[in-house]
């Protein structure tokens, strides 16, 4: 399958992944979103939502000659910062550090891919530094969501230098009247209550109800005070005095 | 004094040497597992800690509810539809809208197919391992191989000796090249293995076929839900039209993609049949001394329900998958299960990191709160952010324990089929004989980590055949005249009323699944899973009642502690998912899992 015949083009996969739920890691889906809504692509190319979906994805990558994968990946670089990896490294940058539950299964993807044979000929991973993942519900840091455009221009430049013949859309494709705000960053974002309304963090009545009182304390554990580290996200919330 | 007695007839020692093992691998989401074992390598204490923060129902708050199917479908890449069509009838049922048959129809082969999918792919590819050495397979005459394959399934095409012989070659290149893949992290000397090396390549090269094979399954979710791999939901039906004379992708459902969802269903049918299942029972064969691991499956277990025969019709009686509880092991007596009855279903906290304004009592999911409370026993050992050891005395996990009735119960096939068995349904009791007759077997060998295990591919041999009968159901509905599959007179929020609640519930491919939500003017004013992991994976509750995956190691015999292949095969069998009954990640999720003896 690795072998293109001369008369035909390469079998493209153009792939974004990671947990839209999870602010910054949503990056990949995001990305893959707006490459749809603004580019047209040839026959020979899918473009696919893979989200978190891990070894379902084994099929899809095992039929791709040419992958390019969009993702948030932690290169231990400024939140924000797109990088490039082509080729062999790729599958060493997705396994860096689980930045979620997906990624061990994307690795894992490629390495079953190439234990049957049919390993993608070209490899680009665009991925971009995430700033905050710890915020579920969350969308897309300005930072991150500003490296969308790029992102997208490097994947089309590298298509293109491959021979695809992609093509900016006069017009989006239309929307189904009934689909969900998830599949629309502007209305995930829009439709997201405030934090006074829907606290992040557990139930308002609680919260609201005086009985609430913050458990906080650096636990005493062979005489050294230690920090917790679990629950650091419920900070902003003690520090804004959620307790009155 | 270190032995208890727990009231679900538990005999508790913690006095041996603890064994830690962090993560638990190969299932979804994070999980901890600590035991102690006494002088003989027996499991005498087990604790099961999900080490994720749970926050589903915080970031549905707010939203629209038409839309959070789609949001609980984010949740994980495992049971995605699953959740979907949960979270659909939950609404459903708030806002008391009536489904099309067609629809219902579509919903149950798209239910049935992520059964058969799921179960297909946790049997090959991530509990396979616990029984199949693929080290060991190196070993095997390609010969043997193909004269044994013959012989359990006659009908399985694929069967030469140099098919074997080219698959062995494949896999002895992939082990010499030192990347092992999806078969590190295994411990191939251990003498837990006991399969001879034949079974291990003919399963090691069905794991392979199986991962080819798995990809037409997802095809039915694809034509019936539109985008892959994330189908679409709709409130108030599938959205999809049926459009028999339609041509092409545009309009809808038509003559050509029913054809290919048939072809599908039998090719499913066939792989289940002359693959899975064989497979199966020739593995079983050599383990049927391992007769561990039933924990509470012949005690307590509970099933939802699904597969509605008819649409909007969820009473017992006219679901296809049962719906029933028992209790105290009494086969007898199958109980009726009601999820709105604030009395039968209801969460605890006392040893979970949560609070409730009374941290004694338990709450019924439409009253629940989710509120966290992070802090461990006196006893731990280590800090909070490097637990050496947990100290189940105190709150030790971010799952809840689910009561039903103050039951610890046991839900998933396993406690499908018991329940099945015990009403008496007539397929399920005609698949439990014959697979008990075949291995030679008395009843009490279905509880059991093995039965365990065997019920999944039983159950998705029935759904498989279930998937013909929904489409041929279908079909007739269609030629008869009707091509209704939404019913949108209630999408408009101008229609609802200005508070309502409503309950969803499914059976996941890995038990009973429960969304219980409140509207308030038009918005989720509360939403709550009660996830199948959180039945099974509960920690203990008030009376000190351990859950299922704790009950279900104990007195387990460990070969060698460092090397706890007997608890991942038994917590394996569960098919732990975790990424859904609890949710935030632990700070530093560790490649390896990490297992320590105290």
């Amino acid at each position: 399958m690795n072998t293109t015949a001369s008369n035909r083009p390469p079998r493209v996969l153009v792939l974004g992944i990671g947990n839209l739920l999870w602010a910054d890691e949503g990056f990949g889906v995001r990305a893959v979103e707006a490459f749809q809504q603004r580019y047209h692509t040839p026959e020979n190319v899918r473009v696919l939502d893979g989200g978190t979906q891990g070894v379902y994805l084994v099929q899809e990558v095992r039929e791709a000659e040419l992958l390019v994968v969009f993702d948030a990946i932690d290169y231990g670089l400024p939140p924000g910062t797109l990088k490039l990896i082509e080729g062999e490294a790729v599958p060493k940058y997705l396994g860096v550090k689980k930045v979620s539950l997906h990624q061990t299964g994307f690795q894992e993807v490629l390495a079953l891919a190439e234990m049957l044979g049919d390993y993608p000929r070209q490899l680009l991973l665009i991925g971009v530094q995430p700033e905050e993942i710890e915020d579920f519900g969350g969308s897309l840091r300005p930072v991150v969501k500003a490296q969308i455009e790029p992102a997208l221009r490097q994947a089309v430049a590298y298509l293109r230098r491959q021979g695809v013949a992609v093509r900016r859309r006069a017009q989006p494709p239309v929307a189904d009247a009934y689909s969900a705000a998830i599949g629309d960053m502007a209305r995930y974002e829009s439709e997201r209550p405030g934090p006074e309304q829907a606290c992040r963090l557990g139930d308002e009545r609680v919260l609201r109800s005086g009985a609430y009182q913050v458990a906080y304390r650096p636990a005493d554990l062979d005489g050294v005070p230690l920090r917790v580290g679990l629950d650091q996200h419920l900070d902003p919330y003690r520090q804004g005095g959620r307790g009155e | 004094m270190s032995i208890k007695q727990t009231p679900n007839g538990f005999s508790l020692d913690d006095s041996g040497k603890r064994v830690v093992v962090d993560p638990v691998t190969r299932i979804e989401g994070h999980m901890r597992c600590e035991v102690n074992v006494d002088e003989n390598n027996v499991i005498r204490n087990a604790v099961s800690t999900g080490t994720m923060w749970r926050g589903l129902e915080v970031i549905l708050k707010g939203r629209d509810p038409r839309d959070a199917w789609a949001f609980t479908q984010r949740i994980c890449g495992v049971c995605t539809g699953t959740h979907a069509l949960t979270s659909v009838r939950a609404v459903e049922d708030a806002l008391n809208i009536q489904i099309p048959e067609n629809a219902n129809s579509i919903r149950n082969i798209m239910q049935l197919a992520l059964q058969a999918h799921d179960h297909l792919v946790h049997f090959y590819h991530l509990h396979a391992l616990d029984w199949v050495n693929p080290v060991n397979a190196l070993k095997a005459d390609p010969k043997a191989t193909s004269e044994l394959q013959q012989k359990i399934s006659p009908r399985h095409a694929l069967s030469s000796p140099g098919y074997f012989r080219d698959i062995q070659n494949r896999l002895k290149k992939f082990v010499e090249s030192g990347q092992l893949g999806p078969f590190k992290n295994g411990y191939w000397t251990n003498p837990a293995y006991l399969l001879p090396p034949e079974v291990d390549l003919m399963a090691v090269t069905h794991y392979l076929e199986a991962l080819d094979f798995q990809k037409e399954i997802v095809k039915i979710r694809t034509i019936f839900g539109g985008k892959d791999p994330h189908p679409n939901w709709l409130v108030g039906g599938v959205p999809c039209a049926i459009n028999m004379d339609g041509i092409g992708s545009v309009g809808g459902l038509n003559m050509v993609n029913m054809n290919q969802i048939s072809s599908i269903i039998d090719q499913v049918r066939e792989f289940i049949n002359n693959v899975y299942v064989p497979d199966l029972l020739a593995i079983a064969g050599f383990y049927k001394g391992w007769t561990y691991g039933g924990g509470l499956a012949s005690m307590n277990v509970l099933a939802y329900g699904d597969i509605p025969d008819r649409a909007n019709d969820y009473s017992a009686d006219n679901l296809m998958m049962p719906r029933g509880a028992i209790i105290n092991g009494n086969l007898k007596e199958v109980h009726e299960v009601d999820l709105r009855n604030p009395e039968e279903i209801q969460e605890f906290v006392p040893h979970s990191w949560y609070k409730y304004p009374d941290g004694a009592k338990g709450l019924h999911p439409w009253d629940g709160i989710t509120e966290a409370d992070f802090q461990l026993g006196a006893n731990t050992k280590g800090s909070k952010t490097d637990i050496r050891q947990i100290d189940e005395a105190a709150k030790y996990s971010w799952i809840k324990a689910p009561r039903w009735r103050g039951h610890a119960m046991e839900v998933g096939p396993l406690a499908r089929y018991v329940v099945g068995y015990a009403k008496g349904d007539k397929e399920i009791t005609e698949q439990i004989n014959f697979t008990l007759k075949t291995l030679d077997l008395p009843l009490t060998a279905l509880f059991s980590t093995l039965g365990r295990t065997a019920a999944r591919g039983l159950e998705a041999q029935w759904a498989a055949d279930k998937m013909r009968y929904f489409m041929d159901k279908m079909m007739a509905n269609i030629k008869a005249g009707d091509s209704a599959t939404a019913n949108v007179e209630r999408w408009d929020p101008e229609t609802w009323p200005a508070q309502a609640k409503g309950v969803g519930f499914s059976e996941a491919p890995r038990g009973a699944l429960g969304h219980w939500l409140r509207i308030e003017d038009t918005r989720i004013a509360n939403y709550q899973c009660v996830v199948p992991t959180t039945w099974n994976g509960s920690p203990r509750d008030q009376q000190g009642n351990i859950g299922a995956f704790e009950a279900s190691l104990m007195n387990t015999k460990v070969e060698r502690p460092e090397e706890p292949v007997e608890i991942l095969r038994t917590l394996h069998s569960f098919d732990p998912c975790l990424a859904c009954s609890t949710h935030v990640m632990s700070e530093d999720g560790q490649e390896l899992a990490e297992v320590k003896v105290r």
